[in-house]
């Protein structure tokens, strides 16, 4: 990348910080039983998922906020949150045609073109704004290799007897406060189903999109890859700049049986409020991957970026004998931001193997901390664990903290931690400028190396644009 | 070599400078022409290593008075950057490390952006590879060096060599030497050496910055100015410098101090 270019990017404020003039609908501020019931009577859906709503509803309300998180934010009024918008169309539509040019015109603006002319040629991209997914594109052709790729809404008319036997069985509803709020109020996200011996023939990609100033956003996703079934799935969210905080709570499932594999990638750049930390996204999400089968695998690659406080441990069950699980992080937080975030590899099959690389960086006046739990069961005989650490501060007001749990029942398990903190100094900068390398290259060949070992895990299309959106958040941060 | 129609590449007046508000430098004057090697001298806290700061325009440093020309230019109103790109080099004392940033994908971005500032085209990974093994032979240095992060793990006298290989690529016009010598075995001492003297050249300078004779037995100066307190206070040949490994700096505190009185 010439510096000109970084130069040109770092001068650009959150460029998705617009709001999109539509017609939503939106159903009354407030959560009660009856609204439950009203979401799912809106997306006209089966008994028994009614019956797991509501019964996620009632054990939320019996469950208690976590307070663990190396987090500090006021409370969060669950009354004042609007749980579901829609923006107005015809109900059923059949194709692009028939969506509203304006929400196609969002999505182009995001760089997410999803018009056939203009679309990805090799990534099927599902598109959800606020609510609802929107459009999902290269549907047939994925079809004809048997993937099934959609909305969870539309999932749940279409295939509900998967529907039925998986939701809810990595994350049960009442897992955590969190996941039980999901499980009640879920609106949409994505459903993914790799059958039997079938390798994905393109990347898959959800966009999430809120529009809405006062609307939660609680997406579902689900992704099942059958015997030796393979995928690589990516998820890209942005939300627009309001001064009051969004809440967005997910829950993310993945199955993997005997010898599937599933890469699931997050470049996460949801709205984080601005130098005083007035608005942006409350994250708070549970993803967990089940390696059910022999020799399935499980990679997390994340990029954070966004939101104000992020609560986010992507974790894999490490079920199948000598199945795999990866967690691969780079977690950026920059002004008021705070994260905190890590993973969890739950060894319980005998040699069964998990890697954790976790890179860190904080800016500005922003709380970094990763926490993540290494568990070794009793019948995780020859288990191995791998986990490294790595954060930079950037400024003498950052904080960043790392704090690992590993637990073990089985003498003969390898369980190795790494950890470093440095810091990106002004002599180091001085270096690369004395070289002739501009201000901004330099803060960007620096975090980049930081972050190679995660970057080389995203898919290549993607791998770029998070290491401009790095350079971007970066923006006034180091001086 | 002096030649006194050479003309001048950098010429420093009255140069002032302060960090956090402690005024270091008090009026450095300073002439360098094509074909010359200037060689510094002076104590700790003599003002030296700040002089070579300020020259490359480190942040921490406040110029408050003088001026710096640079082939006719304000070299003062110029980022630390453009001062790289064209032509002005800072070799060191300490350099630091960078974890995580390729040697080799440093050396080329640094190479390539000298190279545009001058018309030339960007060489491409595997132009510079040519380049960079060829040069590499100007201070023997293992290209296994060039896998690695910048200077990570390099002992001192790598880093040093680091440096000239450095300075080897960029072609500078007027090179300072920041203490080159400090840390070096014999050895090492020799190859840097043989490095600077080897890019000497009738159209370029070259500014060391030294506590000691020993780097000038094997680069010779044609110019040694003793500095102290923020000033520059005596300016002669070669002969200087062995005078003061004679008589060691203790005629500068006299000196000094008699400057002080008066």
């Amino acid at each position: 990348m010439t510096s000109a270019a970084v130069g040109d990017l770092v001068s650009q404020p959150y460029k998705y910080g617009f709001v999109t003039e539509i017609e939503t609908e939106k159903i009354a501020k407030g959560l009660s039983e009856d609204v439950v019931r009203l979401i799912s009577a809106k997306k006209e859906e089966p008994a028994f998922l009614l019956d797991f709503r509501l019964r996620a509803y009632r054990q939320w309300l019996q469950m208690q906020e976590p307070d663990w998180a190396a987090l500090g934010y006021p409370p969060i009024d669950y009354q004042d949150i609007i749980y579901y918008a829609a923006p107005k169309q015809q109900a059923k539509k059949t194709s692009l045609d028939e969506v509203d040019p304006k929400l196609l015109e969002t999505f182009d603006k995001l760089g997410i073109p999803l018009s056939e002319q203009k679309r990805l040629s090799n990534v099927a991209v599902d598109a959800v704004f606020d609510s609802v997914s929107i459009a999902t594109t290269f549907k047939e052709q994925l079809a004809e290799h048997g993937v099934i790729f959609c909305s969870i809404s539309e999932a749940v008319k279409e295939h509900s007897e998967l529907i039925e036997r998986y939701l809810g069985t990595v994350v049960p509803s009442n897992d955590n406060y969190f996941a039980a709020l999901n499980s009640a109020v879920f609106s949409d996200g994505s459903f993914v189903f790799i059958p039997k011996g079938v390798t994905c023939p393109m990347e898959l990609s959800t966009y999430f999109r809120i529009n809405s100033g006062d609307t939660g956003q609680f997406e579902r996703t689900l992704i099942v890859a059958e015997e030796a079934a393979s995928v690589s799935y990516l998820e890209g969210c942005t939300a627009p700049m309001f001064d009051t905080n969004q809440l967005h709570a997910a829950v993310v499932e993945l199955v993997a049986l005997d010898d599937a594999s599933i890469k699931y990638s997050t470049v996460q750049n949801w709205y984080a409020g601005d130098e005083n930390g007035v608005g942006g996204i409350y994250n708070f999400v549970t993803k967990r991957g089940q390696c059910r089968g022999a020799r399935s695998k499980i990679s997390w690659t994340q990029v954070e970026t966004g939101s104000a406080i992020t609560w986010k441990y992507p974790s894999c069950v490490l079920q199948g004998a000598d199945s795999v699980g990866e967690f691969y992080s780079v977690a950026l937080t920059n002004n008021r931001q705070q994260a905190d975030t890590g993973t969890k590899m739950i060894h319980v099959g005998p040699r069964t193997r998990s890697t954790i690389v976790s890179k860190g960086i904080s800016a500005g006046h922003s709380l970094n901390s990763y926490r993540g739990l290494v568990q070794i069961g009793p019948k995780a005989v020859g288990a191995k664990n791998y986990s490294q650490c790595d954060s930079m501060l950037i400024g003498d007001q950052a904080g960043a903290n790392t704090y690992p749990y590993i637990r073990s029942q089985q003498s003969d398990a390898v369980v190795e931690h790494e950890a470093s903190t440095c810091r990106l100094s002004a002599d180091q900068l001085f270096y690369l400028q004395s070289r002739g390398i501009g201000f901004e290259e330099a803060v960007s060949m620096m975090v980049s190396g930081f972050c190679r070992d995660v970057f080389n895990q995203l898919p290549m299309e993607f791998a770029a644009e998070a290491d401009k959106l790095l350079a971007l958040k970066l923006e006034g941060s180091v001086g | 070599m002096i030649r006194p129609d050479a003309p001048v590449l950098l010429e420093v007046r009255d140069l002032r400078a302060s960090v956090e508000d402690q005024p270091i430098l008090h009026g450095v004057n300073l002439t360098i022409r094509a074909g010359e090697i200037h060689a510094v001298m002076g104590r700790n806290g003599s003002g030296k290593s700040t002089l070579s700061k300020v020259l490359a325009g480190h942040p921490a440093y406040t110029v408050t008075g003088g001026t710096v020309t640079y082939q006719g230019q304000n070299l003062l109103e110029l980022d630390p950057e453009q001062r790289a790109r064209i032509g002005l080099f800072l070799g060191f004392q300490y350099p630091v490390e960078i974890p995580g940033v390729s040697n080799l994908e440093f050396l080329r971005v640094a190479t390539n952006a000298r190279r545009q500032q001058g018309g030339a085209s960007e060489l491409d990974t595997f132009a510079f590879e040519d380049l960079v093994r060829e040069r590499l032979a100007v201070v023997q240095m293992d290209p296994a060096f060039l896998e690695r992060s910048v200077n990570e793990g390099f002992s001192g006298g790598e880093k040093k060599r680091n440096e000239i290989l450095q300075m080897a690529l960029l072609e500078p016009v007027v090179a300072i030497l920041d203490e080159t010598d400090s840390g070096l075995d014999i050895d090492a001492l020799r190859i840097v050496a043989g490095g600077v003297n080897q890019l000497a050249s009738p159209d370029n300078a070259t500014l060391l910055i030294t506590h000691y004779q020993r780097l000038l037995d094997l680069i010779t100066p044609d110019h040694v100015h003793v500095m102290a307190a923020g000033r520059i206070l005596r300016s002669g040949g070669p002969e200087l410098a062995h005078e003061l490994e004679r008589t060691g700096y203790d005629w500068v505190d006299q000196e000094l101090a008699l400057a002080e009185v008066g």
